[in-house]
């Protein structure tokens, strides 16, 4: 199954609902309180919150009145809409001052660790040679896990004992990085909650000890997100941004029935870029978002 | 973002307390401000609806339209409903009459299983019972290896048989914990989606081999809309017993526990409030009904009125 077919799949129930009340509204000529009901009723549903939603709401309404609707779907002129409301910037690839250091920042269980296998896979898959930091020295067995993945992914993994400092496994990571010419570091770090300022002091010291010892670095920071996150979801970038000032969002877990509408907020709110998307525990399951893709998934617009 | 209710509710009465006449429109104003808590605190939408109407019906009552403080009297009636939805004030406890008794952990991926397995072994140690925890998850990265380490520090032995097959491994654990007199044992399931058919059927398999007393789906506080479709899901196939709600020590308001209250009529037994190991705590429905509306204090302000 490809992975549109996947995400597909998953979005098939409101897929099926939307475009059934899309299609009432625009038959009916008129967009009533009614079916503008309907209709934020699905867009909440995944999670987009009140906010978003009403200000799609109020441009499809005046789109509609203004007739700039006449010659188009209006299931397309939803979805530009939408994607208007989105916004990316391409996941860095570029190792020419190598090495490139991604940090994978997020709250506890939103799939840092996987997405750094993962991503670790996207880059090899381009020719470069990663190196993975064990820098989640906290959580059981959190190591092992990331041993794991290198094992699978034949990819080297530096790590330390549990309970060690995890800024001093960064640091060793980019030494041995420097002496054997790796292209791309990817730093898994623990789980933390946003709330707790001491675990936020402890990623600012990780980002201290990269940006210290390369120029430039760390190149991305990305906040791993959990797909099924509602609203607390803005709370949580917002305040991981704040700290470490992150790149770009990486939503993971939509191979369910999550639509991941928070991304929305986040990036409607905070405009911070969405990356990439995880679609499954597989090694393979991660995309580049692609907002016109992730958008016609949403509303079940075939290619 | 967040302010709270009680802030927004005033200012919706504001004119008015004292005076005493209320107005149709004030009330909807009202019932229009804890709508969009509620969503805010991701509540499910339908949820959400259905529970403002009844709120309306009530407040249209004779006692908000009448009282001398009729923004108190309005969170009062919306307090009362929610703690209703949540089947009254009572604190459901875990089932362990059985010896042994079988716990079964379900849920998502990444919603705190593990984490939470170990967390009520060590529950049990301390109470002086003889905990077996088992490891039936085989899928993920060093499941295993963390189920074990857990299990070391808290004492608490590991059961994992041939580490391959979560359905064998819980067969053979339920010779072993009768063998080495375990009185409660606790398994460890691998993180699933609720439309991931054959991984649903494990789940089915292994509580058809345990009749565990409690089948508990451990959910993720944080969880938007989409909860209530793992968690009805989850429940039809397994009938549940209840739910644990984890990382309630973060700043989400936790709206799923209405919902999953509301859709599925199974109650939360416990919820974890930290990744260390004595982070578990009970569940007591009036305490969350001011953080749903993020009205921390709103409960003993309206005691004292
Ligand atoms: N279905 C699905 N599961 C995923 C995806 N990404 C990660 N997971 C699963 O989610 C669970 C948690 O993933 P981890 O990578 O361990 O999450 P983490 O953020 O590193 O967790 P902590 O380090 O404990 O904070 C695991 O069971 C993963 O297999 C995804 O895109 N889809
Ligand atoms: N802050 C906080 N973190 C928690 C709590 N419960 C679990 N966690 C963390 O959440 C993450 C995921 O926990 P796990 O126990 O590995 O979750 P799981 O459901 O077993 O994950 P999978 O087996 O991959 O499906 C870990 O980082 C835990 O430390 C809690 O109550 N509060
Ligand atoms: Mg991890
Ligand atoms: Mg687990």
């Amino acid at each position: 199954m490809s992975v549109l077919d996947k995400f597909m799949k998953g979005l098939t129930k409101t897929r099926k609902t939307l475009f059934h009340n899309i299609k009432t509204i625009f038959s009916g000529r008129t967009l009533d309180e009614d079916t503008l009901e309907e209709l934020e009723e699905i867009l909440i549903m995944s999670d987009m919150g009140v906010d978003v939603v009403e200000k799609i709401l109020e441009e499809l309404k005046d789109k509609y009145h203004n007739k700039i609707t006449d010659q188009e779907d209006p299931l397309l002129i939803l979805r530009d809409i939408m994607v208007s409301h989105l916004s990316t910037s391409p996941l860095i690839l570029d190792t020419s001052n190598a090495p490139l250091v991604v940090l994978l920042v997020g709250v506890n269980g939103s799939g840092k660790t996987t997405t750094a296998a993962k991503l670790a896979k996207i880059y090899m898959n381009y020719g470069k040679d990663v190196v993975l930091a064990a820098a989640d020295t906290f959580r059981a067995a959190a190591i092992e896990q990331l041993k794991e993945w290198g094992n699978r992914l034949n990819a080297t993994v530096i790590a330390h004992q549990k309970g060690s400092d995890p800024a001093a496994v960064v640091f060793d990571a980019i030494s041995h990085a420097k002496a054997k010419s790796k292209d791309v570091i990817i730093i898994d770090t623990a789980g933390r909650l946003h709330t707790k300022s001491n675990l936020m002091d402890e990623l600012k010291k990780i980002k201290r000890v990269v940006q210290r010892e390369i120029e430039g670095a760390p190149q991305e920071i990305l906040l791993v997100l959990d797909g099924t996150t509602g609203q607390n979801g803005i709370i949580q970038a917002k305040a991981f941004k704040e700290a470490i000032d992150i790149t770009g969002v990486a939503i993971t877990k939509l191979d369910g029935t999550a639509k991941g509408g928070i991304a929305f907020a986040i990036n409607h709110e905070l405009n911070i870029p969405i990356k990439l998307v995880g679609l499954g525990e597989k090694e393979d399951d991660l995309q580049i978002f692609d907002p016109v893709k992730y958008c016609n998934a949403l509303l079940g617009i075939e290619e | 973002m967040f302010e709270s209710l009680q802030k927004k509710l005033s200012g919706v009465f504001k004119n008015l307390s004292g005076k005493g006449k209320l107005t149709e429109k004030n009330i909807k104003d009202a019932v229009r401000e804890v709508k969009l808590a509620l969503l805010e605190a991701d509540v499910h939408y339908k949820v959400v609806k259905e529970f403002v109407e009844k709120v309306k019906e009530e407040a249209l009552g004779e006692k908000v339209l009448e009282s001398l403080t009729p923004d108190q009297e309005f969170i009062r009636i919306v307090r009362d409903s929610l703690i209703e939805i949540m089947g009254g004030n009572k604190n459901n406890k875990i089932n362990i009459s059985k010896n042994p008794a079988f716990i079964m952990l379900t849920g998502l991926q990444g919603s705190g299983k593990t984490t939470t397995a170990a967390k009520l072994a060590n529950k049990y140690k301390k109470k002086g019972r003889n905990p077996l925890l088992v490891a039936a998850d085989t899928y993920r990265p060093a499941a295993i290896d963390q189920l074990i380490q857990l299990g070391q520090d808290i004492g608490v032995p590991v059961f994992s048989g041939d580490k391959k097959d979560a359905v064998k491994i819980t067969e053979d654990s339920k010779k072993y914990a009768q063998r080495n007199l375990h009185d409660i044992v606790i398994i460890d399931t691998a993180g699933r989606l609720h439309i991931d058919e054959i991984m649903m059927k494990e789940l089915e398999e292994i509580k058809n081999i345990l009749e565990p007393e409690e089948i508990l789906m451990v959910v993720d506080a944080m969880v938007g809309q989409d909860a209530v479709n793992s968690a009805k899901e989850f429940n039809d196939k397994l009938d549940l017993t209840g739910f644990i709600i984890t990382k309630l020590d973060g700043d989400s308001r936790g709206g799923v526990i209405i919902s999953i209250q509301y859709i599925t009529n199974k109650p939360v037994k416990l919820v974890g409030v930290g990744e260390k190991i004595d982070d578990l705590e009970e569940f007591y429905p009036e305490r969350y009904v001011g953080r749903i509306l993020g009205m921390g204090d709103v409960l003993s302000f309206i005691e004292k009125v």
